[in-house]
């Protein structure tokens, strides 16, 4: 079937919600409201308001009381009303859910889903990438996904994963990225994805970079770029990181993220310390600079990757 | 001695009254333990023997056992810094306790987390972490799962004085009231938290906050065991009967400073010889000594089983270096939390 990339989320929490009674939703508005993204649309009246629980304005409470149900043997899925307020989570995340393994042996097997992303004039408090803060702390796994199928797959494998799992979902993807959607549960495995071949130069990123740098490569002439989607951030696709890099010599990382520590980080220290040898360039990494998401248009412009940004990237280490 | 109800069954299995004299005596003999460990304990980090830092419940044990021995087997607790009382009701031995104080294989921590950040999974005990009011909000929502799967089971939840300043306590307990969830709140209204004096900490009468909440809420006596168990066993009834939280504010005294590392030269001496005078193992002691009970004996027993366990957690091995970066992420199906033992007599299963 034909879905959005929020259609195909909203198809895998109703698949996970008919398939499992253990599984529950707990978040801001998403009952009546259907969530501020209407991605929870019409699961209140499907699965009653036991299992689609509208909270309180506490994201310590949703993250921290989906923990407490998980280690008794729940699967809830939490909504943060946007990627920015789980600020407002944060302890429960990486002090309460992060170390419960390492330090009690005792699993939290829940699935934080985050609406992320700039590009909508959001400003500093509803456009943020924030998903290097979950990488750093132990714990934790983090996914992106940046198509429709992958949107519902990697959501119904987080589900799976007896481990606290980040769910990156692009707030730019929602309603403009549409593709093929198998029906009923299936699970996308937390590895990354060749989206085209190619082996002049490799383009590594995920979520709606994988948009912009697609648009990028379409743009240039005759050169064979390869683009991977990391579709999982942690656990990180090493093996296929590194295998790109060195088929194609030449790397350039993209993140929307800020650019201290982002993923883009890590690739390239990855990079840099195992496929050195294999390099033929200098890895270039596009980012956002260090900066809240401003809110007027053309200063949001100004900071995000652009495909031009990213263009200009490719052809620049093309050339080296 | 306080007034213990002698009629009204819990759960329509028996009559009361609910404290007969072997529960009366394991009270006690839980409060001796709890001591007696802690006390070893003590000893061993003043011997430099325990690393880290040293945090023990003297003076509080009455609220961390009466409170847990009113639990059913099924029940979860989620205990804090004064509690070790709860993990031996639970179950939890003296001997996993001082090899986890020492960091040994063996302990209750296995090496990765030490003092009061302990709690046995297999025993419905969520070791705690050091972020205040942190695990009132994970108790919630075990309460939460049960209600939602009908369970007749609740969750307990220990706190200080000082962690109901945290906002998590705040979102948990406001949440826990919406929702009226089978959770029992028990504040340790111990007069400090660290160096800060209550008076600093909230401004009103702490039931005020059950008022305002539109809870339950229930003063009682911290350092009487029986009182505490029996405003828990009441609490408990509530929440099963889907009447929701109940915030037992429990009167206690913190004896020791902080931690070991703590004189808590501000603290009054009066303060202290005045709560030193309402010791709630001499209290108990001395209704037990009225019943005829011999509490030499038990006391005798208790430090019999502490020396050992103290003497077998020094034999223990240390961990497995290799073994500091195993296990951070569970790699299958995760067990749920499992039932503690639940001494309480016939009431509960
Ligand atoms: C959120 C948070 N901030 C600071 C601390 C450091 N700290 C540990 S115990 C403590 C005092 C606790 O007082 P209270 O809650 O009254 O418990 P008590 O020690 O009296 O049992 C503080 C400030 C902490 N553990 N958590
Ligand atoms: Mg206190």
């Amino acid at each position: 079937m034909q879905l959005t990339y929020l259609e195909a989320i909203s198809d895998g929490l109703r698949c996970a919600l008919r398939e499992d009674d253990r599984v529950f939703l707990l978040g801001e508005d998403i009952g009546v409201m259907g969530g501020a993204f209407k991605v929870t649309a019409g699961l209140l009246d499907e699965f009653g308001p036991e299992r689609v629980i509208d909270t309180p304005i506490s994201e310590e409470m949703i993250v921290g009381g989906a923990v407490g149900a998980a280690i008794v043997g729940m699967r809830p899925i939490c909504e943060m009303q946007f990627a920015d307020f789980v600020a407002c989570g944060f302890d429960q995340i990486v002090n309460v859910a992060g170390k419960l393994h390492y330090r009690l042996e005792l699993a939290a097997p829940i699935v934080i889903r985050l609406p992320c992303g700039g590009g909508v004039s959001g400003g500093p408090y509803h456009s943020a990438n924030p998903e290097a803060w979950f990488l750093h702390a132990p714990g934790l796994k983090v996914v992106a996904p940046s198509t429709a199928e992958d949107a519902k797959g990697l959501l119904l494998a987080a589900l799976a994963d007896p481990n606290p799992v980040i769910f990156m979902e692009h707030k730019g993807l929602y309603r403009r990225v549409r593709g093929e959607v198998p029906e009923g549960p299936y699970e996308t495995p937390f590895e990354a994805r060749t989206v085209r071949d190619g082996d002049d130069l490799v383009v590594i990123t995920y979520g709606a970079m994988v948009h912009a740098a697609a648009a990028a490569i379409e743009q240039l002439d005759g050169a064979s770029v390869r683009l991977l989607d990391l579709r999982s951030l942690e656990p990180l696709d090493e093996e296929a990181i590194l295998a790109a890099a060195r088929e194609c010599s030449k790397v350039v990382i993209v993140d929307e993220a800020n650019y201290t520590c982002a993923i883009g980080a890590q690739v390239s220290a990855l990079i840099a310390e195992r496929a050195f040898e294999d390099l033929d360039g200098p890895i270039i990494r596009v980012a956002t600079p260090d900066v809240p998401i401003p809110f007027a248009p053309e200063l949001e412009r100004a900071v995000l990757p652009s495909v031009e940004r990213i263009r200009a990237a490719i052809t620049e280490l093309l050339a080296y | 001695m306080s007034t213990l109800p002698t009629t009204g069954a819990a759960e329509g299995t028996r009559e009361g009254p609910y404290l007969e004299l072997p529960d009366r005596v394991s009270l006690y003999r839980f409060m001796a333990l709890q001591r007696a460990v802690e006390e070893r304990g003590l000893s061993l980090y003043k011997q430099g023997r325990v690393p880290g830092s040293y945090y023990d419940g003297r003076g509080q044990e009455a609220t961390c056992v009466g409170a847990t021995y009113a639990l059913n087997a099924a029940d979860t607790v989620c205990p804090l810094i004064r509690d070790m009382g709860a993990h031996l009701v639970r179950g939890t031995t003296p001997l996993a306790i001082l090899a986890h104080y020492l960091g040994r294989a063996g302990g209750v921590g296995r090496g990765r987390d030490g003092n009061v950040h302990l709690g046995e999974a297999s025993r419905g005990v969520v070791g705690m972490t050091s972020m205040l009011a942190d695990m009132v909000v994970v108790a919630a929502g075990m309460a939460l799962a049960f209600k939602l799967r009908g369970e007749p089971r609740c969750s307990l939840a220990f706190f200080g004085d000082g962690a109901t300043s945290v906002g998590d306590w705040h979102e948990a307990v406001n949440f826990a009231a919406i929702e009226r969830l089978p959770l029992i709140l028990v504040l340790e209204l111990n007069g400090y938290a660290y160096s800060t004096p209550s008076a600093a900490q909230f401004p009103v009468h702490p039931l005020a906050r059950a008022t305002a909440y539109g809870i339950h809420g229930e003063p009682v006596d911290g350092n009487d065991v029986e009182a505490v168990f029996e405003v828990t066993r009441q609490a408990r009834e509530r929440a099963l009967a889907g009447e929701g939280p109940t915030l037992i504010a429990a009167k206690t005294m913190r004896m020791h400073g902080h931690g070991a590392h703590d004189d808590a030269r501000y603290v009054p001496a009066e303060l202290l010889a005045k709560w030193e005078a309402r010791d709630p193992l001499a209290r108990q002691r001395g209704r037990l000594v009225e019943l005829g009970v011999d509490v030499a004996a038990i006391d005798a027993a208790v430090a019999e089983e502490v020396a050992a366990a103290a003497q077998a957690a020094l034999a223990m091995p240390a961990p497995d270096a290799a073994s500091a970066t195993v296990g951070v992420y569970a790699a299958s199906e995760p067990t749920p939390l499992g039932r503690g033992e639940a001494p309480w007599s016939g009431f509960c299963s």
